[in-house]
């Protein structure tokens, strides 16, 4: 119970602090924090694991009059999975940070910002009341826009803005599909949402409330504020942002779909938000494909992988007694969501490091990094083998249940989809991975230490290792699971 | 004990990839001791269960990665064959290797991938699960694809941006065949056939037809064959063991399984593929000789051979007939032993003479002695002279065509054979009869690069010497037969 608030009170007295102390002991107050949060994180998961779901009504009142937080295998896979790319995030930055023109600046707000974002996803991950929900995710889009305008670049704050205005329209109609759900029955708990009578205007909460979602998540075609937003925010930022943001308002969602209203799922409305996640996959591909920076085949990458995510929703249910696992589809899509989750992360660190020693993000400017700097290339090469889907990585488990559910259910399109986003993956990370091979001379650059070039490898590691010791995380996500991943929608 | 020695015997190639990654360029000592060692450590492993096996003995793992879906390693008969293949070669590729590269740039990533994908290969024998397969499949695709992008210039980027244009569409289309199967059969093990009557035959043949498009892409079949001759640009022990042996006897030995334990023999002549797979790989034997005639450059014309050559193993495993089968395992051995030692050759002779081209093998047979015996003793025995290994091969194949119904498996192997001896026997000629020009430099005196060459050479002339006993690659193909598909 004491580790379910630390995972939201730790983050947030560090954010105060950070803002509230100069300097130096701001900084070392932050990192008390990060320190305290991950520990916590893992303590959860542990205590998850070992004696069940833990319940905590805020100030003792029980809902429909108060708000419930609990954790649940799904809840806790993403909070430590956002404990490990937050730690290594915040390892990375002050390398990145620091030395630029406005580094004060940069490196004063940073820290309040990462440790708020932390805090909102935390507790997005944790919630159980929709308006609760709608705090978080507000709350995480303002500390989100706060780190893509964190430089001050003029390009910067255009993606900031045009960010802003995606989020804030996604969020009106969350709240507008709120207020129906409130008017409709009188609650907002999750809990007592389950055993509601449907009401007639629950058809037009959830569409509003998925469409909201669905622009905060980036999911084609509300994703053009993605990648200038991530292309532009200075790396560590970018590896926060690709890799979590948009896996909250999807938690949100799966909630909301699976949990909530699985009595609103029509045939048309599933194989539409289908479409649009196969139109992300290859739409974001083919983008990526063309794109001359390093940075923005990593943020176009992150609007096809979110794509996939997607299909979940009409392929949940799909299997048959000949597979030995229960809620193939539904466990792949949060495996994809972890998955990527780390190696996203990685992707953005390593390419941040490039960067720094060269001082851009052109393609061209890439030769030679190979060999100066083997760990971040092995990084990205590990990195680029779970985003591709090839085995053994935590993308490839996933890929395989989804695939699998897809040909079991007879829905084979969205096989197909997935197996032609994997090979325009390969196509467009084999780019850059070509090019840090090449041979040049870079002796007369100052690199980063190895151990600062170990974090991104790290991040990339775990990922694999999502994909060999992946039957606990299986396991574990089976804590609270609810009855429709595995009967379907 | 005994579930553990599939994971020790993976251990050994995969140790001393993780820590030679991390090593500085000038530890040589420490590099060349690691991987020496670990080379040894899995021979060594490997004769003991080699015993243990033959006495009927089987060895099994399991990780789970999902509830029932388990990445199964165990050694059987056939396991163990293509083990025993890659392990001594790794061996001797490793002893070669050294000698190769001296003190070249780059040697912690060459011999980082190059264990890793002796790994990978091992990993390939000893899965006992289709997932399993599938994962240390694709684990060699991924980690060749430095080693023939090694020299970091433009040709070899090239050639390795080739490699993977085919590796990976391949790849995806072995994936969906895998899935498409299993989400109707649940997760398929090698050790129990799977039930197969709940799919619609016309299904199984497009499946049966992406697991060969997915599977035969790395034994290089007609036409997805490019990638090959492309990937010669990568220094010669890698050209040596993984393109004339690991990466394409594990698209063959991919074949094998399929054929045999995913769908199995009956299953397949229900099916009618069995035919058309065999004439795939007729066409396969007779255009990559066609094509090994035109080339001047040695390594290419070698690397048309290996397309081939390979394509036997894959028209025995088609065939299906008794007398095929063993002489399709068989060859996964012999053209491993045979085709090793002329791709050392190829790069003794480049390294120590600077002779790349067939024109300059001219006179080098009485100056380089040793080489040019090895070189010829494996070039007789792919053409199929008695008593080396390629002969008894050849042999097999074709009665087993006569025991199969399908005589006119006669006429192409004996194609093929005019064929090999078309683009062997003018290099043979070259090295002993013509006259060198007088400027060639050219010794042998790098014992390191010879000795593991004449060891090749040798065991490719015991292979068929010795091919009654029951230690020879034929017996235990035999017994590998007897045990498992010939009931």
């Amino acid at each position: 119970m004491s580790a379910l608030v630390a995972v939201l009170v730790a983050p947030l007295i560090g954010a105060l602090s950070a803002v509230a102390l100069p300097g130096r002991s701001g900084r070392i107050a932050a990192w008390v924090a990060i320190v305290t949060t991950l520990a916590a994180a893992v303590a959860l998961a542990a205590s998850v694991i070992s004696q069940g779901m833990p319940r905590l009504a805020v100030g003792s009142w029980e809902p429909p009059v108060g708000i419930v937080l609990e954790a649940d295998g799904l809840s806790i896979a993403m909070i430590v999975m956002t404990a490990l790319v937050m730690t290594a995030a915040a390892l990375t930055a002050r390398h990145m940070l620091a030395g630029d023109t406005k580094g004060p600046r940069i490196a004063f707000g940073f820290w309040p910002l990462m440790l708020l974002l932390w805090a909102a996803l935390n507790a997005v991950f944790l919630s159980r009341d929709l308006f609760n929900l709608y705090v978080g995710i507000e709350l995480l889009s303002l500390a989100a826009i706060g780190l893509v305008a964190i430089e001050g670049k003029p390009e910067a704050l255009a993606a900031a803005i045009r960010y802003m205005i995606f989020a804030l329209a996604g969020s009106l109609l969350y709240l507008a599909g709120v207020v129906l759900v409130y008017g409709a029955h009188g609650a907002l708990d999750i809990g007592v949402l389950v055993g509601r009578e449907p009401a007639e205007t629950d058809g037009l909460a959830l569409a509003l409330m998925t469409v909201g979602l669905m622009s905060k998540t980036a999911l084609f075609p509300f994703h053009v504020w993605l990648p200038p937003a991530h292309g532009g925010a200075p790396a560590p930022a970018s590896a926060m942002l690709s890799a979590l943001v948009p896996k909250a308002s999807y938690v949100i969602l799966l909630r909301l779909w699976f949990d909530v209203m699985p009595d609103q799922a029509t045939d048309a409305a599933l194989t539409l938000v289908a479409t649009f996640g196969a139109a992300a996959v290859l739409w974001g591909s083919l983008a990526a494909l063309v794109q001359s920076r390093v940075k923005l085949i990593v943020a176009y990458s992150t609007v096809a992988q979110i794509g996939y995510l997607f299909l979940v929703f009409p392929l949940a249910g799909g299997g048959s007694e000949d597979q030995p696992w229960a809620a193939g589809a539904w466990n792949g899509a949060v495996f994809l969501a972890l998955s990527h989750g780390l190696a996203k992360a990685a992707m953005f660190l390593a390419v941040g490091q490039w960067m720094k020693v060269r001082g851009s993000d052109c393609l061209d400017e890439m030769e030679g990094l190979a060999t100066a700097m083997p760990m971040t290339a092995f990084a990205f090469a590990l990195s680029s083998i779970t985003i591709v889907g090839l085995p053994p990585s935590g993308g490839f488990t996933a890929k395989y249940l989804v695939m699998t559910s897809a040909f079991a259910a007879g829905q084979w399109v969205w096989a197909l989809v997935m197996a032609c986003g994997g090979l325009l993956a390969a196509a467009y990370l084999y780019r850059p991975m070509a090019m840090v091979f090449r041979r040049a001379d870079l002796s007369a650059f100052r690199l980063p230490s190895r151990a600062q070039q170990a974090v991104p490898l790290a991040l990339a590691g775990a990922a694999i290792i999502l994909g060999i010791a992946s039957s606990g995380p299986f396991e574990t996500l089976a804590i609270g699971r609810p009855q429709t991943a595995e009967a379907g929608l | 004990m005994t579930g553990l020695l599939p994971i020790l015997i993976l251990l050994t190639s995969l140790v001393p990839a993780a820590i030679t990654f991390f090593l500085a360029q000038e530890s040589y000592r420490l590099r060349n001791a690691l991987n020496l060692g670990g080379a040894l450590m899995k021979v060594g492993l490997i004769v003991v269960m080699l015993f243990a096996v033959a006495g009927g003995a089987s060895y099994e793992t399991d990780i789970a990665l999902a509830p029932g879906l388990v990445l199964l390693l165990r050694i059987d008969a056939l396991a163990l064959l293509f083990v025993s293949l890659s392990a001594s070669l790794w061996l001797l590729t490793t002893i070669y290797a050294i000698a190769y590269f001296g003190k070249k740039a780059e040697q912690s990533r060459f011999f980082g991938f190059f264990s890793l994908c002796v790994f990978a290969t091992t990993g390939i024998a000893l899965s006992g699960s289709l997932i399993s397969f599938f994962m240390f499949f694709e684990l060699l695709t991924l980690s060749t694809w430095p080693l023939v992008a090694h020299k970091q210039n433009a040709a070899s980027l090239k050639a390795a941006r080739s490699y993977l244009s085919y590796a990976l569409p391949c790849s995806t289309v072995l994936l969906v065949a895998i899935v498409w199967l299993e989400s109707s059969t649940g997760p398929i093990l090698f050790t129990d056939p799977p039930d197969l009557s709940g799919v619609d035959p016309v299904s199984l043949r497009v499946i049966f037809a992406l697991f060969i498009i997915g599977v035969g892409m790395k034994a290089a079949i007609v036409p997805l064959h490019g990638w090959l001759p492309a990937a010669m640009v990568a220094p010669a022990p890698v050209s040596a063991l993984l393109h004339a042996v690991a990466v394409v006897k594990a698209g063959a030995f991919g074949v094998i399984r399929v054929v045999y334990d995913v769908f199995g023999v009956d299953r397949v002549e229900e099916l009618g593929v069995g035919v058309p797979l065999a004439a795939l790989a007729s066409v396969t034997i007779i255009w990559g000789s066609l094509r090994a005639l035109q080339q001047t450059e040695i390594k290419k014309r070698l690397a048309y051979s290996t397309i081939s050559q390979v394509s036997y193993i894959l028209l025995g495993a088609a065939l299906a007939s008794p007398f095929a089968v063993v002489g399709g395992l068989a060859h996964l051995v012999h053209q491993g032993l045979m085709k090793i030692t002329l791709f050392f050759c190829a790069g003794i002779y480049d390294e120590r003479a600077g002779v790349r081209s067939i024109e300059g093998l001219n006179g080098l047979g009485w100056r380089m002695p040793w080489t040019s015996t090895c070189f010829s003793l494996g070039a007789l025995g792919m053409i199929g002279l008695p008593p080396i290994a390629g002969f008894v091969s050849k042999i097999y194949l074709g009665i087993g065509g006569l025991q199969a119904d399908a005589a006119w498996v006669l006429w192409v192997l004996g194609a093929s054979t005019l064929l090999n001896a078309a683009y062997f026997l003018p290099l043979l000629y070259r090295l002993w009869y013509c006259e060198a020009a007088p400027d060639v430099e050219a010794d042998e005196t790098a014992p390191a690069l010879v000795a593991p060459t004449v060891a090749a050479a040798l065991a490719a002339l015991l292979a068929g010497l010795l091919a009654a006993s029951e230690i020879s690659p034929l017996g235990w193909a035999t017994l590998i037969a007897e045990r498992d598909y010939l009931q």
